[in-house]
């Protein structure tokens, strides 16, 4: 298993009541996502567990771009990885933002 | 409401355990035992280099079914085909033994199965808690515990899931629903292709499917492949739980005789529907759910007082 960290300081806090959050399924092409609101400030943690190594680079550029465009700060994201594709990762960590912003 | 609405209707099928729970209980009344945050997880998958998951698999927890108070345990059969393993499995076995010793806890347990068996990669741990479920239910039952089991997953009721089901107070099945011990490969490849060919589909799905199971007394509803179906196929067996004594087990041992001495010859469901005296038995395949319904609720075999 290869395990990836990533920790970015976003531009602020995601919005939002809720303290936990998951979604997804850890199969075939899929993956589960589970959010937890317990950082600081607008600090993010992400966390993966991949049985798919050789895609350090493809991770970095997914988790880049949604930290970019979410701002998920305050979030630890852990990731167990089923070998999805970089739009379902997207996909996953939008839904699970959209459960966490519920009030 | 709209969406509401339009939820209730979404598949069972193809949920995930999470939506199958949301779905089937009263909205917002489920709390969950030992959330995904709590990381119980197996310990043994990455010694195989698998990913695991943070439920293991198994959502339980507790909620109200039409204001009921329950307990619900869920397999998700998208993570190793929601196998019993070590902790997926304790986690089930410790929701129906707190129900058997804590008459304040809900006293009627769902257990919503999806799952191929045992997992391979734990095989001893998964085996020993599939016999722990068994005598946990039975033990339950005897103390008074309703349990009712929801087949209608991917992955089927198979090995120790269709063990489980067939030790439970009442099982409610969908048409996709597959109720087995050993699975159609298994069947075939230490009995042969002409015991049972796997590759054909329409024999498989009518021999384990959720149709045969209904008829034959295997399960005792039939439910839409939806979340307000399984719902009311739930709902519909809080009444028809029997007691748990002598009694039901000498009617259930002399049903299922019965059963054997009735359909022995058959070599296939429909010549087991012909001999319950459906009129088309060919008709059943395509048959829609409410029709199919009422049917089985008239055939005598598949309405009974034991299990």
């Amino acid at each position: 298993m290869l395990t990836l960290k990533f920790n970015h300081a976003a531009k602020r806090r995601l919005a939002g009541k809720q303290t936990t959050a998951i979604i997804g399924v850890v199969a075939s092409g899929n993956l589960e996502v589970l959010l937890e609101r317990l950082l600081p400030g607008a600090n993010c943690e992400i966390e993966i567990a991949t049985p798919v190594t050789g895609y350090d680079a493809t991770w970095k550029a997914v988790i880049d771009e949604f930290v970019e465009r979410f701002s998920p700060g305050g979030l630890r994201i852990s990731i167990n990885d089923g070998g999805a594709r970089p739009d379902t990762v997207f996909l996953r960590l939008m839904q699970g933002c959209a459960l966490m912003e519920n009030v | 409401m709209e969406n509401a609405a339009i939820y209730a209707r979404a598949g069972w099928f193809q949920a995930t355990a999470r939506q199958r729970v949301a779905g089937l209980l009263d909205p917002n009344s489920f709390t969950e035992f030992l959330g995904p945050s709590e990381r119980i997880q197996s310990p043994h998958l990455h010694l195989f280099d698998l990913p695991s998951a943070f439920d293991d698999g198994v959502v339980i927890g507790r909620g109200k079914l039409d204001g009921n108070d329950v307990l619900v345990a869920a397999q998700e059969g998208q993570f190793m085909g929601g196998t019993f393993a070590e902790v997926s499995g304790a986690k089930i076995v410790g929701l129906v033994r707190a129900a058997r010793d804590h008459k304040e806890l809900p006293q009627t347990v769902l257990l919503l199965l999806d799952s191929g068996g045992v997992r391979l990669q734990e095989a001893n741990a998964g085996e020993l808690v599939v016999a722990e479920l068994m005598r946990a239910i039975v033990q339950a039952r005897s103390a008074g515990v309703a349990v009712i089991a929801l087949v209608g997953g991917k992955a089927g009721a198979f090995g120790g899931a269709g063990l489980t089901a067939a030790t439970c107070s009442r099982i409610a099945v969908s048409e996709q629903g597959r109720i087995a011990v050993s699975g159609p490969e298994v069947i075939e490849t230490n009995k042969g292709v002409e015991e049972f060919d796997s590759k054909n589909k329409a024999l498989v799905w009518s021999t384990d499917g959720g149709k045969n199971r209904r008829l034959i007394g295997g399960a005792d509803a039939f439910a839409e492949d939806s979340m307000e179906g399984f719902r009311a196929a739930a709902i519909s067996l809080f009444a028809k739980v029997p007691a748990f004594n002598l009694k039901t087990m000498q009617a259930e041992q002399e049903r299922l005789a019965a059963r054997q001495k009735k359909f022995g010859a058959c070599d296939d469901a429909v010549s087991m529907w012909r001999v319950l005296g459906i009129k088309d038995p060919e008709a059943i395949r395509d048959m829609d759910g409410w029709d199919f319904a009422a049917l089985a609720s008239s055939i005598k075999e598949a309405n009974h007082d034991a299990r």
